[in-house]
């Protein structure tokens, strides 16, 4: 093996340790006792693993007033996650085919505007999405952070689904349209199913993005419906009694665990999809 | 079956005009070729017919009943594409039944109409494929066979050959000019390759520019090009063009090559350019004029000699078998009668 290459791998070994670091202490200090973790020895391998902090984070954590653990957020949020996956997808892709195969009058007006939509900072439209749903009186509600969800989602969604549609031969469309085919048959019969790697990486996108939102599901969910983003901050900030390390540890990375599956099982279609929308088009 | 009438047919793309005010008739059974340079309009005329382009002006006729703005699914056409526009989740039976299933046909019918087509195009052992898992020749079968699906009564042909190898477009020309023999149907094709026009076409339509420079059975287009533009398009090599003078007694005389001169029909003295196809070049003792060889392109089955002769670069096609070298100082003659002459400065036949 040559210098140069030995120096690579020493390189890549020390990042990979480097960035690796907080996990294996989140992992570790979550299988510790809190008498072990009052030691200070914060790099050590547990002396005693028990999974005790993992049970209690999951279901008997205080959040605020209620002991139920972060499993109540999980539930809420794979009931905001689901919908407003499926729903901003289903509108960025019917969108992005609209735009890119039958040209309404002003479309490049509409399509910019959207794209505009893109750059504007979230806290700035909360006050007035606050307002405006309180004024259809959905706010605080299911049905309200996942229209803020699709709201926030399709200017990329859109972009994405128009981008990889213009990648695909204008000939295919007009073919369909000789053979008959109408703006939904096209779309659900030809359209749809030849986007199915940008359909993959449109739900990864939406489904980690959604997932780790804070902001708009503290805001908009309504009590009810707290995502876990959101019980996983008032676990680790209840002010009262002792702060129980491990719990908090074992609590962080339950929530992260969704975003973190998604990454690991789809890494090849991530990268592949994102490729595909910007390299075309 | 129809025949296809367009009048004073107009098409503007972003704010240029395409085509102005174009008229073409294509009779019922016919082979028409469009041919022409890229972006000569051939293609937009083809999308225009089919529907998928919009005109600003004039008609386009079916069969007699005014189409200018029926959707593209009614105008009765089938359609064949350049990247063959196969639907990629598809299996080539879904495919081919995709336009039946969406008019509602019923499903024995359908099963009718994929074996005749099948069976027409021996695709019969493809029919569960998708797309991607066949050749560039089989995915131009299948969109072939697509299209004759819908029985309609004019099929329309955009460049169909000009993504195969040479080969596969040799076997596929052939295919479809036999397929064309076996219907009848109507079938109007757009083309860039003049060998494709040639072989294909019973009426080939030239074009330039978005406008018709000339119209007639591929014989009459090659042997009478009405104008500069036609005679050099057609034929590889290209015709030669030699400018000169008439003397006003029927003799042409060439300006660049001294002693080239020959007896023609047109009176009148005037400047003049001869159009020579390099089949009608013929070299050997005892000909007229003479030059130097300056290139010589062996093609197997004959071989094309550059000639050089003062100023003048004449192509000849040689079907001998004897060789030659650049150098070499050769005799040569000019058929006569298969000569044509142009007026330079309009470019028009004489």
């Amino acid at each position: 093996m040559k210098p140069a290459r030995i120096g690579l791998y020493a390189f890549l070994l020390t990042a990979a340790l480097f960035f690796m670091l907080p996990l294996y202490v989140m992992i570790s200090t979550s299988l510790k006792s809190m008498d072990e973790i009052r030691l200070g020895h914060i790099f050590a391998l547990p002396m005693a693993p028990t999974l005790e902090a993992w049970r209690s984070a999951w279901s008997e954590a205080c959040t605020g007033a209620s002991c139920d653990g972060v499993q109540a957020g999980f539930w809420n949020s794979v009931r905001i996650t689901l919908p407003s996956t499926i729903l901003p997808i289903a509108l960025g892709a019917l969108n992005g085919y609209a735009l890119s195969f039958w040209r309404p009058r002003g479309a490049n007006l509409l399509f910019a505007i959207l794209l505009l939509g893109a750059f504007v900072p979230v806290q700035v439209m909360i006050y007035p999405l606050v307002r405006m749903l309180a004024a259809i009186d959905v706010y605080g509600s299911l049905p309200a952070i996942v229209l803020v969800h699709l709201v926030f989602g399709m200017p990329v969604l859109t972009l994405l689904f128009r981008n990889y549609y213009a990648s695909l031969p204008h000939e295919l469309f007009q073919a369909a349209r000789i053979d008959g085919g109408g703006f939904w048959r096209i779309f659900w019969h030809v359209m749809l199913p030849a986007s199915v790697p940008m359909l993959v990486v449109a739900a990864i996108m939406q489904i980690t993005g959604v997932w780790s939102d804070y902001i708009l599901g503290l805001v908009f969910a309504g009590r009810d419906n707290l995502p876990m983003t959101v019980q996983l901050n008032n676990v680790i900030n209840t002010t009262t009694g002792v702060r129980l390390y491990n719990v908090n540890m074992a609590a962080t990375i339950l929530t992260a665990l969704v975003p973190l599956a998604i990454y690991f099982l789809s890494g090849r279609w991530f990268v592949r999809g994102i490729a595909a929308g910007a390299v075309k088009g | 079956m129809s025949n296809v009438h367009l009048r004073k047919l107009s098409i503007t793309l972003g704010g240029n005009a395409v085509i102005r005010e174009l008229d073409l008739q294509v009779e019922e059974g016919e082979f028409l070729v469009l041919l022409g340079p890229s972006g000569c309009g051939k293609s937009t005329l083809l999308h225009s017919i089919a529907g998928l382009t919009d005109i600003s002006g004039g008609a386009i006729e079916i069969g007699g009943r005014d189409m200018s703005r029926v959707d593209p699914s009614e105008r009765g056409i089938g359609m064949v594409f350049q990247s063959y526009a196969l639907y990629p989740t598809m299996t080539v039976e879904k495919n081919i039944s995709f336009g039946l299933r969406i008019a509602g046909m019923p499903k024995a019918q359908i099963a009718q109409h994929i074996e005749r087509v099948a069976e027409m195009l021996h695709l019969k052992e493809l029919l569960k494929r998708k797309p991607a898992q066949l050749s560039g020749g089989q995915r131009q079968r299948v969109a072939i066979g697509r299209a004759l699906a819908r029985e309609a009564s004019v099929y329309l042909f955009d460049e169909p050959l000009s993504n195969l190898d040479a080969k596969l477009r040799t076997d596929l020309r052939r295919e479809l000019k036999m397929l064309h023999q076996t219907l009848g149907s109507t079938m109007i094709y757009v083309t860039h390759d003049q060998v494709e026009a040639m072989t294909l076409a019973t009426r080939i339509v030239v074009m330039r520019a978005g406008e018709i420079q000339q119209i007639g059975t591929p014989t009459e287009v090659y042997e009478r090009p009405a104008n500069l533009f036609v005679a050099g398009f057609l034929g590889a090599p290209s015709m030669n063009f030699v400018p000169g003078e008439l003397d006003g007694q029927g003799r042409f005389r060439a300006a660049a090559c001294a002693g080239l001169e020959l007896g023609v029909a047109v009176p009148g003295a005037r400047k003049a350019v001869l159009g020579v196809r390099p089949e009608h070049v013929a070299i050997g003792a005892g000909l007229p004029y003479t030059g130097k060889v300056t290139l010589v392109e062996p093609m197997g089955s004959h071989q094309v000699v550059w000639i050089g002769c003062g100023g003048l670069l004449m192509s000849c096609i040689a079907q001998d078998t004897q060789r030659y070298a650049g150098g070499d100082a050769v005799s040569f003659g000019i058929d006569a009668s298969r000569a044509c002459l142009f007026d330079p400065d309009s470019g028009k036949a004489l």
